[in-house]
């Protein structure tokens, strides 16, 4: 696995991205969500925890396969749902996703738009 | 099989455990890599292991004429959940798999199951075992028979960490309320995220469809796979039962105005206008539909709104051979089977006023078909049908 670049987009909650994530535009659907209107394409999503429903591994391949998925994800706890996702977009496309727990301390110093790297073996790197 | 091992790595399970059976979520298309995904089992000559179920498609198999959408779509989406029967799953089509007496596992029976609602109903009002499995996934564990031993699947992680119990404010008549068991699940989901939680306040022996009802809306406002309800859920004929005989971690109290906030966060359209009700989501057990029937009665659905009920394919079977179908249908209720009206392009004018009674409906039809959603009770749902306008009773809200 190579490494993993993007800006970082930070979400005060969680997304279920199934009827949250439109897969088509890479935009926020869910009319609750704070950020409803943000594009996940190419970011690297930074959020507490996944959400709702079980079908976000459906939206994240099909996103991943339509090129508006986000760079990879930065969460507080495993997510198993993007987790199957990420794995189906690897091993139909080749597209990696990478889904990352990092400390709910860290995850809270990582401000929106700051460049985020993520190597090979999982480690993540940020510009404060 | 990788996927399963991969999810035992996610997971940090030791090992491997059997399971007796399965329900698919994967089967409702969401582009072209869900028909990908399951060539690669057709090619492979992938079956199913245990017995399965599938949850909705993006399509009414039954009542085709009913999708609005493009052609194309619908081709796609009926192609997927014919691949799925293919791998040996039952075409079900349903998001409800619990209320078919074939498919409901029995208490501490070791499952695999996708679909959030039927997640959430499983481990707390069945008391049979699932973790949270999404699309791939589920149908992965179907072929394999096996998943992950961690999460709920172990009786240590279902144990309840946080107590809501509902303050002395909330009137004894909404207690006893239909239309506060949604609204209870998306404070619940808001509250709980995915933490195991146990709702203490409610008279014992609450019905499966109240206890579906608010199942649904906290899989929708948080990522709840299992919650007690004191009384009510088999594995929290008590409190102390509900948490395993420890200390709760927290004890927060739900208000009456944290419960009103929640329910008027549902309704986003304003007045009295409306063009559509939608009910039975999740799909409408055989009970609820005697009772949409039974509130109707003589009277019919106004000539200008849209009534459709959305349940399962064997259910809708059931209540035919009772006659409360065509009772249904006589009174202009129309009835979606194998899919849902907020997951596929049902509705003639979409755009709304909709009405339901539904905390799940109301959650996500603003997001997936750009609705603008009145919530109310079910009984509120049939009467502006026939009014023609909207109809709220807040009675059992104090009035406001």
């Amino acid at each position: 696995m190579s490494e993993v670049r993007g800006l970082a987009l930070v979400l005060d909650d969680g997304l279920s991205l199934w009827g949250g994530m439109d897969p088509a535009s890479g935009r926020i659907i869910d009319a609750h969500h704070p950020q409803v209107g943000a594009s996940l394409a190419g970011r690297v999503v930074v959020m507490p925890s996944g959400r709702g429903s079980s079908s976000s591994a459906s939206v994240l391949a099909e996103a991943a396969r339509a090129g508006t998925s986000p760079a990879a994800f930065l969460l507080e706890e495993p997510d198993l749902i993007l987790a199957i996702g990420a794995a189906v977009a690897e091993e139909l496309y080749g597209i990696l996703v990478p889904v990352v727990v990092v400390a709910a301390e860290v995850r809270k110093e990582i401000e929106d738009g700051a460049p985020i790297t993520i190597g090979a073996d999982g480690t993540v790197r940020w510009v404060h | 099989m990788r996927l399963v091992v991969r999810a035992a790595e996610v997971t940090g399970a030791e090992r491997l455990i059997d399971v007796t059976g399965a329900h698919v979520d994967s089967c409702l298309y969401h582009g072209e890599a869900t028909l990908d995904f399951v060539r690669r089992l057709v090619d492979g000559r992938a079956h199913v292991r245990v017995p399965t179920t599938l949850n909705v498609g993006a399509l009414d198999l039954l009542h085709p004429e009913l999708y609005r959408g493009d052609p194309g779509t619908a081709e796609r989406g009926r192609l997927l959940m014919d691949r799925y029967r293919s791998l040996g799953a039952r075409a079900t089509f349903t998001c409800a798999p619990y209320q078919l007496a074939e498919a409901r596992p029995s208490l501490g029976e070791q499952v695999a199951w996708g679909e959030s609602n039927a997640i959430a109903f499983c481990n707390s009002v069945l008391g049979a075992r699932t973790n949270r499995y999404g699309d791939f996934l589920d149908i992965a564990a179907a072929i394999t028979g096996r998943v992950p031993d961690a999460g709920l699947h172990r009786t240590e992680e279902r144990r309840a960490r946080l107590v809501l119990r509902l303050a002395s404010d909330v009137p004894a008549g909404l207690r006893d309320a239909d239309v506060l068991f949604p609204v209870l699940g998306i404070v619940l989901g808001r509250r709980a995220g995915s933490t195991v939680a146990v709702i203490d306040g409610l008279a014992p022996g609450q019905s499966e469809d109240r206890l579906k009802a608010l199942g649904a809306a906290a899989a929708s406002s948080g990522s709840v796979a299992m919650f007690h309800v004191v009384g009510s859920t088999p594995e929290a004929q008590t409190l102390d039962e509900a948490l395993q005989h420890r200390a709760p971690e927290r004890v927060d109290l739900i208000r009456l105005g944290e419960l009103r906030a929640a329910r008027d966060e549902l309704t986003g359209a304003a007045g009295e206008r409306l063009v559509a009700v939608s009910l039975g989501t999740p799909h409408a057990s055989l009970a609820e539909l005697e009772r949409y029937a039974a509130m109707l009665g003589e009277r019919s659905v106004h000539p200008e709104v849209e009534c459709v009920v959305s349940t399962g394919r064997d259910v809708m079977a059931a209540a035919a051979d009772r006659g409360i179908v065509e009772h249904l249908r006589e009174a202009g209720v129309e009835i979606l089977v194998d899919t849902c009206s907020y997951v596929a392009p049902i509705l003639r004018n979409a755009a709304g006023p909709v009405m339901t009674d539904s905390g799940k409906w109301a959650y996500y039809a603003p997001g997936n078909i750009g609705a603008s959603v009145v919530f109310g009770s079910a009984a509120d749902c049939i009467r502006s049908a026939v009014a023609g306008h909207v109809v709220r009773d807040l009675g059992p809200w104090g009035g406001a």
